[in-house]
C-alpha cells in the first residue's frame, strides 16, 4: 500500500474546486436553513440554474460579468416564484416546493426540445464555456507543481480556479459573518424560533424570509459556476443527491456557524476519497470490485448522516448549549 | 393624565358597548366564525385611553379570537375597528405593531435559542441594521444598537431579569419568560399593550411584582387590555371590566359593579367565585353540608326549568 500516494489524494480533495463549490452552497443553504429556518431542499436547482444561466450566456458571446449576472438573475427569479406562493404557508410547503421545482429544472434542462440551448442529456461541454475564465487568469499557460501538487495554471482545473473558488468562499464567509452579527440576522434569527413573536413585534416577517432565500439562492447559484467551471454542464450530476449532499455538509460542519459548511466540505470530499483509496488499495477485487468501492462510500455516507443527527444534531461546531434546548 | 383618563369613566353607563370620553380603541361588528360556530360577535366596543381594561369570560367566551382579530393574527368575517382613530381591520400583524398596539400571547412565545438580551434588542423600533444592505456597514446601526441595549438593561432590571441577560430564553422559567415577552413588548414603547393570560403560570411571588408593572405602565400613559381569569388580579388593578359569553359582550363596568351583577355571576363567576379553594374552613363539615344543599337546589331550579 502506498500511504504517500493515499495521503496526497486524500489531501488534494480539501481544496479541490469541487470542495469549495459544495461549502459555498453549504453557505447559502445554511443562510436558509441555518439562520432562517427555511427547509430548501433544491439548492441543487439553485446550483443548476446558476451554471446553465452562465454557460449558457457565455456561449452567446456575452462577456464575463454578463454570465455571471444572467446567473444571479436566474437564481433570483427561482427564488421569487419559490417563494411567494409558500413563504406565507408552514415550512414544510416550502421543503416539498423546492424538491419538486429543482427537479423540474433538472428535467426541463434535459429534454430534447431544448437541444440547442441545453445539450439535453448530454449537457453542455466544458470547452464550449470555459474559454472567459481561462482568459481573465494572470497564471499563463502551463502547469505548476507546488509539493505533491501539480496543476494546470490556468486550464480547467488549473491552480486559477482554486484560487478564485476559495476566496469566493471566503468572501462568503465574511458577508455570513458580518450578517450574523447584524439586527438583520438577529431578525432572521426570531424568525427561526417563532414567526408569530417577530411578526407581533412589527417586522414584516415574509419580506426577511424572501430576502434570505434569495441570498442564499444566489450564493448557490455560484457555487454551481465553480462546480461546473473544472467540467461539463451534465444535468443529471446536479440532482436530488447533490442537494442531499449539500445538506450533509452543512449537518456535518454545523448549521448555524460560520465555518461550519466549509469544514463540512472539506471533511465530507476528504473522508469519501479516503474510503475510496484504502478500499481499492486494502479490498481484493473478488471481495468487492472498484465501482462496489464507489458505491460502498456513499453507504458510509448515508450511515454517517444517520448516527450524525441522532448523536451530534449540531455537528462538529455547532454550540451544543444552543441545541439542548427544547424548541418550544 | 391616566387619573383623569380612570376619573372620566365614573360617567360611564354600565351597559356592553357603553361609549368611553376618550376611546383610543374602538370596534364595530366584529364577527368570526370557524365554520358553523361563531367565536366572536362583538356589536360594539370602546377602550378608554390611559386605562386598564380587562377581558374576562368563561373558557370559549372568544376573548383570544378577539385578541387575534384586533391585533392581526387572524382575519374576521366582517367588522371594522379603529385605532387611534386610525382604521386597523385589513392591516397585517407587523404594521399593527408598528402603529403602537404591541401583544403578548397566553402561550408564551420565547424565542429560545436566542439570548434573553436578543429577545430584548428584537423588540426595538427603528433600527435601521434590519434591513439588509445597512446591516453590512456597523457604523450606520451601532449607535442605534447602543441606546437599544441601554433601554433592554433598564427594562430587564426593572422585571428582575438583568442577571439573565446572557442567558438563552429557553433556560428560564415559565413565569420568567412571561416577564421576558411583556418587557420585549414594551421595547418598541406601544401605546397599548394587549396582554393575554399575563398570570397563568406565574408564582405568585412574581404576581405582585407583575401587577405592579402593570400599574406603572398605566401610570406612565400606555393603555393595558388583558384577558385573565384570576379574579383577584382583575378586581385589584383592573380600572374597567368587559365580560364576554359565547363570542358576545355581555356586560361593562368597574370591577367591584360587574362581579356584582348577577348574569355575570350566573355565566362566568358562580356563586363561590370569592371562596378560596384551598382555605381549609372548606374542610368543615357544615361548610360542606351548606355546599351540597346549594349544588342540590341549584339542580332541582334547573330541572323545573326544564320542565
Amino acid at each position: 500500500m502506498d500511504f504517500e500516494r493515499i495521503l496526497v489524494t486524500v489531501a488534494g480533495e480539501l481544496f479541490a474546486p469541487t470542495t469549495a463549490a459544495y461549502a459555498l452552497a453549504a453557505i447559502g443553504l445554511n443562510i436558509h436553513f441555518g439562520l432562517t429556518g427555511l427547509l430548501n431542499f433544491g439548492q441543487a436547482g439553485f446550483m443548476l440554474l446558476g451554471a446553465y444561466g452562465f454557460a449558457i450566456s457565455t456561449i452567446a458571446g456575452w462577456p464575463i460579468w454578463a454570465a455571471l449576472l444572467v446567473a444571479v438573475a436566474c437564481s433570483t427569479v427561482f427564488a421569487l416564484i419559490l417563494g411567494i406562493p409558500t413563504l406565507k404557508l408552514r415550512g414544510d410547503y416550502l421543503a416539498i416546493v423546492t424538491i419538486a421545482a429543482a427537479e423540474i429544472v433538472r428535467i426541463v434542462g434535459r429534454s430534447t426540445a431544448l437541444t440547442n440551448v441545453t445539450g439535453a442529456s448530454s449537457g453542455l461541454r466544458g470547452d464550449s464555456y470555459k474559454q472567459t475564465f481561462h482568459a481573465l487568469s494572470p497564471f499563463g499557460e502551463g502547469s505548476t507543481t507546488i509539493g505533491p501538487f501539480t496543476y494546470s495554471n490556468s486550464f480547467s482545473n488549473s491552480w486559477w480556479l482554486r484560487v478564485v473558488a476559495w476566496v469566493v468562499v471566503a468572501l462568503a464567509c465574511l458577508l455570513v459573518w458580518r450578517l450574523m452579527r447584524s439586527p438583520w440576522g438577529r431578525v432572521l434569527k426570531g424568525i427561526r424560533e417563532d414567526e408569530d413573536a417577530v411578526r407581533s413585534l412589527g417586522k414584516n416577517v415574509y419580506a426577511y424570509k424572501m430576502q434570505a432565500l434569495i441570498l442564499g439562492g444566489v450564493i448557490g447559484s455560484l457555487a454551481g459556476i465553480l462546480y461546473v467551471l473544472p467540467r461539463a454542464v451534465q444535468p443529471d450530476s446536479m440532482g436530488r443527491p447533490m442537494t442531499f449532499w449539500v445538506w450533509t455538509i452543512l449537518l456535518l460542519g454545523g448549521a448555524a456557524t460560520v465555518f461550519g459548511p466549509v469544514l463540512g466540505a472539506m471533511l465530507f470530499w476528504s473522508v469519501l476519497m479516503l474510503i475510496r483509496v484504502v478500499g481499492r488499495a486494502v479490498i481484493p477485487s473478488s471481495v468487492m470490485s472498484t465501482a462496489q468501492i464507489e458505491q460502498f462510500g456513499w453507504i458510509i455516507v448515508g450511515v454517517t448522516l444517520m448516527l450524525l443527527v441522532i448523536f451530534r444534531p449540531q455537528g462538529i461546531l455547532g454550540d451544543k448549549k444552543e441545541l439542548a434546548i427544547n424548541v418550544r | 393624565m391616566s387619573a383623569e383618563a380612570v376619573a372620566a369613566l365614573a360617567a360611564v353607563p354600565h351597559t356592553p358597548g357603553a361609549p368611553k370620553p376618550d376611546p383610543i380603541l374602538v370596534a364595530d361588528h366584529v364577527t368570526r366564525r370557524f365554520g358553523g360556530m361563531t367565536a366572536v360577535d362583538v356589536q360594539h366596543i370602546e377602550v378608554q385611553r390611559g386605562t386598564i381594561t380587562a377581558l374576562i369570560g368563561p373558557n370559549g367566551a372568544g376573548k383570544t379570537t378577539l385578541f387575534n382579530l384586533l391585533t392581526g393574527f387572524d382575519q374576521p368575517n366582517s367588522g371594522s375597528w379603529t385605532f387611534e382613530g386610525r382604521s386597523l381591520a385589513g392591516v397585517s400583524a407587523a404594521r399593527v405593531s408598528k402603529a403602537g398596539m404591541v401583544r403578548t400571547f397566553q402561550l408564551t412565545k420565547a424565542l429560545s435559542r436566542m439570548t434573553v438580551m436578543e429577545n430584548m434588542r428584537l423588540g426595538a423600533k427603528d433600527q435601521p441594521g434590519e434591513s439588509l444592505a445597512r446591516a453590512l456597514v456597523p457604523p450606520l446601526w451601532r449607535a442605534r444598537e447602543t441606546e437599544i441595549t441601554a433601554k433592554a438593561e433598564e427594562l430587564l432590571a426593572r422585571f428582575k431579569l438583568y442577571e439573565k441577560r446572557d442567558d438563552f430564553a429557553g433556560s428560564l422559567s415559565g413565569g420568567q419568560r412571561k416577564l421576558l415577552e411583556m418587557a420585549r413588548a414594551l421595547m418598541s414603547d406601544p401605546t397599548m399593550v394587549m396582554l393575554d393570560e399575563p398570570m397563568a403560570g406565574v408564582n405568585p411571588a412574581l404576581t405582585q411584582s407583575l401587577l405592579g408593572h402593570i400599574q406603572s405602565l398605566r401610570d406612565e400613559g400606555t393603555t393595558v387590555l388583558f384577558v385573565e381569569h384570576d379574579m383577584h388580579m382583575v378586581r385589584h388593578i383592573s380600572d374597567w371590566v368587559a365580560v364576554m359569553a359565547e363570542g358576545r359582550l355581555v356586560a361593562e363596568g368597574p370591577p367591584g359593579t360587574v362581579m356584582a351583577d348577577p348574569a355575570v355571576v350566573d355565566a362566568y363567576l358562580g356563586a363561590h367565585h370569592d371562596t378560596d379553594l384551598g382555605d381549609d374552613a372548606l374542610l368543615d363539615e357544615s361548610v360542606a353540608r351548606q355546599l351540597e344543599r346549594e349544588a342540590a337546589a341549584e339542580e332541582q331550579a334547573h330541572e323545573e326549568d326544564q320542565r
